[in-house]
């Protein structure tokens, strides 16, 4: 997916290498057999939520018209995948997007990016351009009767509308608050109350493989439950950070020190986030051995969720780093439910303090308590008190300094500062 | 929480301008999808969003002003006080906090001389901390009228703010910041390309953008 010579953002280059072929094949298939495909490819959501794709198509409701709607409102910290496909390789995701919507019977598709994502913009709306030119878009798409329009939206500056609720409802001009689920499943009342598709940016681009070499084959490649490449956006204390395209199922250990070089210095390392700040944390101790797949990390208690990984070596301070996680959630949060709206504004200012030097040992009790609030039990996956799940979040870096780096946190408080300074 | 603000000088938006949204509201089933890229040609058209420009938003789509309001209120990007003509944003995040992204929002305060969250007398220069701008492969990062700058030291943060002061550019061309002030990218941005903001709003589509010939297509 990743392999870019310097002007593989254009169209010519991506017709040289075999781009719009896919496309091609699909328009000759009908619709459900393309859907099949990517049921059978067992390609799961490449988001977040890590959903298989081709049951979500098959869960569309069939009232007209229905839409397909392409997330590329990366704002998860620590990922920068899709800015990458986006800048280096838009074709590839929009030939997704042309097949998702052949697939579902969409004659409209919204492409969703990030406001802080310009030149990801400028290169998807000329890709959208040149697709118009070139007959991959518009009417009767390459003599097939198919006809699609595809529109390109600039979000504004908000995380919350990476959830595809906020998402829909920032695309119909509103406030970007996410919907009750039910009854507003996109499948069923997505964009203006109609059936909508929305997918992720690598999710799609993965769409045209699938096709073109067929879902079985796609399956083969990694681990049950982890098929096919994806990819690792890898940053914080490494020596190569970048994004890397993978076969799943290697081991932490091995993405940490063979794909990103380790650490500078060759310092030892603390914990890593293993699927973007919403993550719960992951230790040397206890899993630098385990596989990198969705499953394996589920069961351990974590996510690959967008697949950033953010390494932080001995020299980091925990706390420091959970209040700089709490403050995103904080400044984030679309204020529609009281646990969310209060409960991260409360721990991002007892992190603070404690950071500064003024905590309190019963400050350890109430930032369990308030996360509690937000996130019964403190579970994995976790209990909602809230419409979505951006509370939730802020609890995971929480359990990670209560439970490993206790020590740290409590030395915070009975040093008054921070003992890493 | 909104601030009731004197009818100043009522200025309506050009008969072109005018098209130019009408064009926009075209590409949507519903005009009410236009709000958010019509709050871009309004920030376009004064420079930040005005309660002139939400009116006019307003009448394209079939709101009224207070349901336009309400929507700008919601993000970030919508500048209701007037930025000064670079905003510079500097990414605090977690993997860019990581690798010193405190130091160099501390150096472009002091070089600047605008503490972040506001602008300086002039109305040159604004300064904000702000969360992951997706450049974490390339941390530290910044960015200049939303064009990114990644790699930032905080010395080569305070020499982008002396050649703001100084060179006063029209228009922030991102991939020269990012050969003049940047360092090491979160990946190969592929070739130079010359699309440029005119101001503190993202240059996209026809919202100020200039584009000249890319360095790519000479050769």
């Amino acid at each position: 997916m990743t392999r870019h010579p310097s002007d593989s953002h254009t169209l010519e280059r991506y017709l040289e290498t075999g781009g719009y072929q896919a496309l091609a094949k699909a328009l000759e298939m009908p619709p459900e057999e393309v859907t099949g495909e990517v049921k059978a490819a067992n390609l799961r959501g490449r988001g977040g939520a890590g959903f298989p794709c081709g049951v979500k198509w098959s869960f569309l409701a069939p009232a007209k018209p229905a839409y397909v709607v392409v997330n590329g409102d990366e704002s998860e910290p620590g990922t920068f995948k899709d800015r990458q496909l986006m800048e280096r390789d838009p074709h590839q995701m929009l030939e997704g997007t042309i097949i998702t919507s052949y697939a579902n019977g969409a004659n409209h598709a919204f492409i969703y990016i990030r406001g802080e994502y310009p030149r990801s913009a400028r290169r998807v709306q000329q890709a959208v351009e040149d697709a118009y030119a070139a007959g991959y878009l518009g009417s009767d798409i390459l003599g097939s009767g198919f006809d699609l329009e595809v529109t390109v939206h600039l979000g504004a500056g908000a995380y919350i509308c990476g959830e595809e609720t906020g998402l829909l409802n920032s695309l119909e001009g509103r406030r970007g608050e996410p919907r009750l689920k039910p009854p507003y499943y996109p499948a069923a009342k997505g964009l203006y109350m109609k059936p909508t598709i929305v997918n992720n940016v690598e999710t799609l681009a993965n769409v045209p493989w699938i096709i073109h070499n067929g879902g079985e084959a796609f399956a083969a490649i990694g681990p049950d439950g982890s098929q096919g490449t994806r990819l690792f956006s890898i940053s914080g204390h490494v020596r190569r950070p970048g994004n890397y395209e993978l076969v799943m199922g290697l081991t932490w250990r091995e993405l940490i020190y063979d794909v990103a070089g380790g650490i500078p210095g060759d310092r030892a390392l603390k914990c890593w986030i293993p699927g973007g700040a919403s993550a719960p944390w992951f230790v040397p101790d206890d899993h630098l051995d385990l596989p990198v797949t969705l499953d394996d990390t589920a069961k351990a208690g974590s996510m690959l969720g967008s697949g950033a990984v953010v390494i932080m070596d001995e020299t980091t301070c925990t706390v420091r780093a959970t209040e700089r996680l709490v403050r995103f959630f904080a400044h984030e949060s679309c204020g529609q439910c009281t646990p969310c709206r209060e409960g991260c504004s409360w721990l991002e200012r007892i992190l603070r303090r404690i950071e500064e030097g003024a905590g309190r040992e019963v400050d350890v009790d109430m930032l369990l308590d308030i996360s509690d609030n937000i996130s019964p039990g403190l579970a994995w996956p976790p209990r909602m008190t809230t419409i979505c799940p951006l509370g939730p979040s802020a609890v995971s870096p929480i359990l990670a300094i209560t439970s490993y780096f206790k020590d740290e946190l409590m030395a915070h408080i009975h040093q008054g500062g921070c003992p890493l300074d | 929480m909104v601030e009731i603000r004197s009818p100043s000088v009522r200025r309506g938006w050009s008969e072109s301008t005018r098209a130019r949204a009408s064009e926009i509201v075209k590409q949507y089933p519903d005009p009410r999808s236009a709000v958010m890229p019509l709050l871009y040609l309004a920030m376009a058209e004064d420079g930040y969003l005005t309660d002139n420009g939400m009116r006019e938003v307003a009448g394209a789509v079939g709101l009224t002003p207070a349901q336009v309001r309400a929507v700008a209120s919601f993000y970030t990007m919508y500048k209701r006080d007037d930025p000064g003509r670079y905003l510079i944003s500097c990414c605090t995040s977690i993997s860019c906090m990581l690798l010193g992204s405190d130091e160099v929002l501390r150096a472009i305060e002091e070089e600047s001389d605008v503490t972040a969250g506001e602008t300086d007398p002039e109305e040159l220069i604004s300064v904000e901390h702000v969360e992951c701008i997706g450049a974490c492969g390339g941390a530290p990062a910044v960015t200049v009228n939303y064009e990114l700058i990644e790699g930032v030291t905080a010395e080569k943060a305070r020499e982008l703010v002396r050649w703001l002061r100084t060179a006063r550019p029209d228009a922030i061309v991102g991939a020269e910041c990012q050969e003049l002030f940047g360092g090491r990218r979160s990946f190969d941005w592929g070739p130079f390309d010359r699309d440029s903001a005119l101001g503190p709003y993202p240059a996209f589509g026809p919202l100020g953008t200039v584009s000249g010939p890319s360095e790519d297509q000479d050769g």
